[in-house]
């Protein structure tokens, strides 16, 4: 890697990384697994003044539950997601989707802070972690504040993170065991990015989807909630065809993008299928 | 040792390679790893645009950025970098533009060097190429073959956009064509595909004085040699090129790259050692590309479905430059359009074509994959409109086994074959009826996931080449290829070879073929190869011609070592040379077995040279030059089973049975590895491959987040066995398979996918097949 001129600071606690990153205004970058980051200084796309280095702070990695919710510390690593049992046994998604990313050596240093705060609609996990109805813990030179992921994410890679800000923790709800789940991950190849993703959980009540909720992934310039879709779900019989139904109306007021990998007619056509597909398999239907 | 102890032959063992120790622990220098005293980096600045007019190149703020030490533009190289080379003028008319390494005045694809900074560390001289301020008059871009052909088109060069028009016919195609009961015509696209070695390419140029020392990440180090001597005036005797481990090519390192040219005149300029190394992306926009062509192919058959005619029309991108073979390509694969089958007229017809990308030169199976892809996808095609079993449709028209050896309508004498055997063990592993009538019956009950099967029957071309035939052809050198073996005094043995490995497994398979030849331990056998000054002579390594032309110039250097030696042998056991016999390592009297010497014996007594025969020179080293009579003729069948879910467009590949027939084979764990690495990357050009380029003529494949190379994720796991039919025209019976995998595999996925779609009114779906792709031609299908 050939990146241009940057300093670096390694701060030992959440409090110097803030001021650093307060000091730095908006020529720092919090940089963690580095996943995302260093291809972009590779590739000279990006030229931070400052990195913030947080990789050394240890309490903001792994999860921990709190009162009808899971904690999960910025720094904990896409590979600890898919292991970790608190997730495993609540949180199915979230655990799931990060089997689906990335490759073995990339997931173990990638972390879910660095994903969320990175905010590529490409990337899948803001897409479930909007479904999954989560908020995001921050802490600035203010103090900490929590932002719902409806709120946190404002447009193409754009947070409503301000500079001096640090993600510190991803909070989402444990589920039920009646709340079923499905990442629908659609990609040209296992290592590639999503063309669409689909993040579906789903709430069965005799033989009947009662409440669902979707993310999808890579259908605007940010992650969205098929709202649609998750109104014609809520009350659906739990069958493919009636889900299949309720997908259909997945697209409804998204605007997805057109490049390489898609135009924006076949992802919104993906998004039809795949919504379907993943509702299906959330609400347990044949 | 006695006659009775018979060594176990070492050609056929599946042997683990030599090289992969050092390969696998690091214990290897790489070009990008080599230090010397002194050494500076070079950074290139390339053009963002793909035709463009230089109006102004301000140098003067990269040159007092920190750490630089000398920056140049075209015009500070202009009296001295010549031209790149072009090797196959394939025409006498030909048009062989100037090819500067360094652009001088206009830039011709988006990526071409237009100017270079030498500093302290690749750092500074990567900061330093954002100090350098360059001009440009845009010119129109020239990006469509058709296009760039028809009037009025912008011209790439002032001598225009064609290059040459290379025709071939045999038969009275006319004739073949009229009143035909069956015409198909097709147009297919080869995409343009850009090779991704493992190791990018690094090039390191040392000076003493007026000599030369350049390391670089070639396959060809011999012709390299000549070629930058030619181009640079530097005189050959005082220039060494040296390739050291190199990790992979697939004809990407089969050329004379104006980085190579570039890193000697800067290390004349400085006199100082310099090194480069590309970036994936870099590597991406200047790495020369592969196939790139439009194939219009006609065919006329008669009702039972016999071929009568095949009548090709294809329009090949040259890029924007003639690299060192580039014409030549698809010439290659004009003598393969025909593959396995008989007809009785064929027409050919090629028109070399430039436009503003970057220019395309030799990729895995160079012309021949193009070829087979069309002819293949042809056959199945053809076996559907005349509702005929696509394997039977092959049956009726290939040479059979009895038939060879034959001379196909395209000239070439195929020595032998057993298309048979090949298509009889491949359809019996597939269970090809089993997969039918499921294929049926999920079309048969409307089934969203169809199930396909696609079908190669291919063959190649290897062992390039007999050189009177490249001198036919117009190519600029010879096809030989040179071995020696150096007989230690302690019995061990050193191998020369010109062939030049990248990855192959050469130091492995050379061993082996050493150690039966002379009757010595596999672990006893060195082999050197790579470097001019160690390996003075070689034709370097590319068309699958290394065992078949370099491997054969082992086995005659062995033989010359045992001739020397029978007679040295002859004197020690004071009988004459006529009565003695070899067995395993051994000169022995023919009817008194123990009387007798080995190899090391004679080699040690040869060292001493106290009691050799009277005019006998004191050594059994020797040479061999090997020109091969003929191409090898490799085969096999391959079937792919493809289930497409109609409702998304995705393909997955279920199952893929290859049975290859490369001859003998030497070393079979190589061959596996060969015909996996081969298969995978056939494989993604059918689903995965692409280099795309805007309307500007950018490149928007630049990097791996985009190109899409397969991984073992995106495969299934392969089926593969083999028949063995050996080659006639080779004493190894050997024919070589570093491209049957990549020549065989994309028609076989693209025959799958068309096979599911077929009943649902798809008619072909365009490389590579994406899933939209896929679900655009279902929707199409169903509009019709």
């Amino acid at each position: 890697m050939i990146p241009a001129r940057f300093d670096y600071v390694r701060p030992g606690s959440v409090e110097d990384a803030v001021r650093a990153l307060a000091g730095g205004g908006d020529d720092a970058r919090v940089i963690a697994g580095g996943q995302s980051l260093l291809p972009l200084l590779r590739l000279r796309l990006a030229f931070p003044d400052l990195l913030v280095d947080v990789g050394g702070l240890s309490e903001l990695r792994g999860v921990r539950e709190t009162a009808g919710s899971l904690e999960i510390g910025a720094l904990t690593t896409i590979y600890e997601l898919t292991r970790d049992p608190l997730l495993t046994a609540h949180c199915g998604l979230l655990a799931e989707t990060a089997t689906l990313i990335a490759d073995p050596a990339v997931r173990h240093r990638a972390t879910i802070g660095g994903a969320l705060a990175h905010a590529d609609p490409a990337g899948d996990l803001p897409a479930v972690v909007l479904a999954l109805g989560g908020s995001l813990l921050i802490r600035g030179p203010e103090g900490e504040r929590e932002v719902r992921a409806g709120d946190f994410f404002t447009d193409y890679m754009t947070t409503s993170l301000s500079p001096g800000e640090l993600l510190v923790a991803v909070r989402v709800p444990r589920l039920g065991g009646d709340w079923g789940f499905r990442y629908e991950k659609f990609r040209l190849t296992a290592q590639s990015w999503a063309i669409v993703g689909v993040a579906a959980v789903a709430r069965r009540s005799n033989g009947h989807v009662a409440e669902a909720r979707i993310g999808l992934t890579n259908m605007g310039s940010v992650p969205v909630r098929a709202t649609a879709a998750e109104s014609a779900a809520a009350g659906a019989e739990a069958s493919a065809a009636a889900l299949r139904e309720a997908g259909s109306r997945a697209d409804e007021g998204t605007s997805p993008p057109s490049d390489l990998r898609g135009s924006a007619d076949y992802r919104r056509h993906l998004a039809r299928v795949l919504t379907g597909r993943a509702l299906a398999a959330a609400a347990g239907a044949s | 040792m006695t006659a009775e102890t018979v060594q176990e032959k070492e050609v056929g063992r599946a042997r683990a390679r030599k090289e992969d120790a050092r390969l696998v622990t690091g214990q290897t220098n790489w070009t990008d790893n080599i230090q010397l005293p002194g050494l500076v980096h070079i950074a290139f600045l390339r053009s963002p645009l793909a035709h463009a007019r230089i109006t102004r190149a301000d140098t003067s703020r990269a040159r007092e950025a920190t750490g630089v030490i000398a920056v140049f533009t075209g015009a500070d190289l202009a009296a001295e970098q010549g031209s790149l080379p072009c090797a196959w003028p394939v025409t006498p008319d030909i048009v062989i533009p100037q090819h500067p390494p360094m652009a001088v005045d206009t830039v011709r694809y988006a990526g071409e060097i237009v100017a270079a900074v030498v500093a302290r560390d690749r750092y500074a001289a990567a900061d330093a190429l954002e100090a350098i301020d360059v001009d440009y008059e845009e010119l129109p871009p020239v990006l469509d073959m058709e296009e760039a052909l028809a009037e009025g088109s912008p011209k790439v060069h002032e001598q225009g956009n064609k290059s040459f028009v290379w025709p071939f016919s045999n038969g009275d195609i006319e004739a073949a064509f009229r009143d035909a009961p069956v015409v198909l015509e097709r147009t297919y696209r080869q995409q343009r595909l850009i090779p991704s070695a493992m190791e990018p390419r690094a090039v390191v140029c040392a000076p003493v004085g007026d000599e030369f020392t350049l390391w670089s990440a070639t396959q060809i180090p011999h012709v390299l040699r000549v070629m930058l001597a030619l181009v640079t005036g530097i005189p050959e005797h005082k220039l060494r090129v040296i390739a050291p481990d190199v990790g992979g090519g697939f004809g990407s390192k089969l050329q004379v790259t104006a980085e190579e040219v570039l890193a000697l005149l800067i290390a004349r300029r400085l006199g100082r050692p310099v090194k480069w190394t590309e970036s994936r992306s870099e590597g991406n926009l200047a790495v020369h590309h592969g196939r790139d062509q439009i194939q219009r192919i006609r065919v006329a058959a008669g009702a039972d479905g016999r071929l009568r005619g095949l009548d090709v029309d294809l329009l090949a991108d040259m890029g924007a430059y003639l690299m060192l073979v580039t014409p030549g390509v698809p010439l290659l694969g004009a003598f393969m359009y025909n593959a396995i089958y008989k007809m009785d007229a064929y027409s050919f017809r090629c028109t070399g074509v430039f436009t503003t990308k970057t220019p395309t030169d030799a990729y895995r199976g160079a012309g021949r994959p193009e070829a087979t892809f069309a002819i293949e996808r042809v056959m199945d095609d053809l076996a559907a409109e005349l509702g005929m079993d696509p394997l039977a449709l092959r049956e009726r028209n290939w040479i059979k086994h009895t038939e060879f050896p034959y001379t196909t309508i395209a000239g070439l004498t195929y020595d032998s074959g057993n298309y048979e055997a090949a298509t009889a063990a491949a359809r019996e592993l597939f269970h090809y009826d089993e997969l039918r009538k499921e294929a049926a019956e999920r079309a048969a009950a409307g089934d969203p996931v169809r199930l396909g099967i696609g079908i190669s029957t291919f063959t190649e071309m290897c062992g390039l080449a007999p050189s009177r035939i490249l001198g036919q052809l117009a190519y600029g050198a010879g096809g030989w290829e040179h071995a020696s073996i150096r007989m230690l005094p302690t019995g061990k043995v050193e191998a020369v070879t010109g062939s030049s490995a990248h990855g192959q497994g050469h130091e492995t398979a050379w061993s082996q073929i050493v150690a039966d030849e002379l009757g010595v331990p596999f672990e006893d056998v060195r082999v050197l190869h790579g470097d001019t000054f160690v390996a003075p002579k070689g034709m370097d390594t590319y068309g699958s011609r290394s065992l078949t032309v370099g491997g054969i110039a082992v086995v005659a250097a062995c033989g010359k070592v045992r001739e020397k030696a029978r007679v040295i042998a002859a004197g020690l056991l004071e009988v004459s040379p006529d009565d003695l016999e070899w067995s395993s390592g051994r000169w022995q009297v023919r009817g008194d077995p123990d009387q007798g010497k080995t190899i090391g014996e004679i080699a040690l007594a040869t060292f001493a040279a106290h009691n050799l025969p009277e005019g006998v020179e004191p050594s059994l080293d020797s040479d061999a030059t090997y020109d091969p009579d003929n191409f090898s003729f490799p085969h096999g069948t391959h079937l792919c089973a493809a289930e497409v879910d109609t409702e998304t467009g995705a393909v997955r590949l279920r199952s893929y049975v290859a049975v290859d027939d490369v001859g003998q084979v030497v070393n079979p764990l190589i061959v596996e590895g060969q015909v996996h690495g081969g298969i995978a990357q056939g494989i993604a050009q059918a689903l995965f491959e692409e280099a795309a380029y805007d309307s500007s003529g950018t490149l928007v494949t630049a990097t791996l987040a985009d190109y899409l190379v397969p991984s073992a994720a995106d495969l299934p796991a392969f089926v593969t066995s083999r028949t063995a039919t050996p080659s006639t025209t080779n004493p190894l019976g050997v024919k070589g398979v570093g491209e049957a995998g990549t020549i065989a595999s994309t028609p076989a996925v693209v025959n799958a996918i068309v096979d599911a779609l077929r009943p649902l009114g798809v008619p072909d779906v365009p490389m590579p097949c994406t899933p939209e792709r896929v679900w655009r031609a279902i929707r199409e299908g169903a509009a019709r």
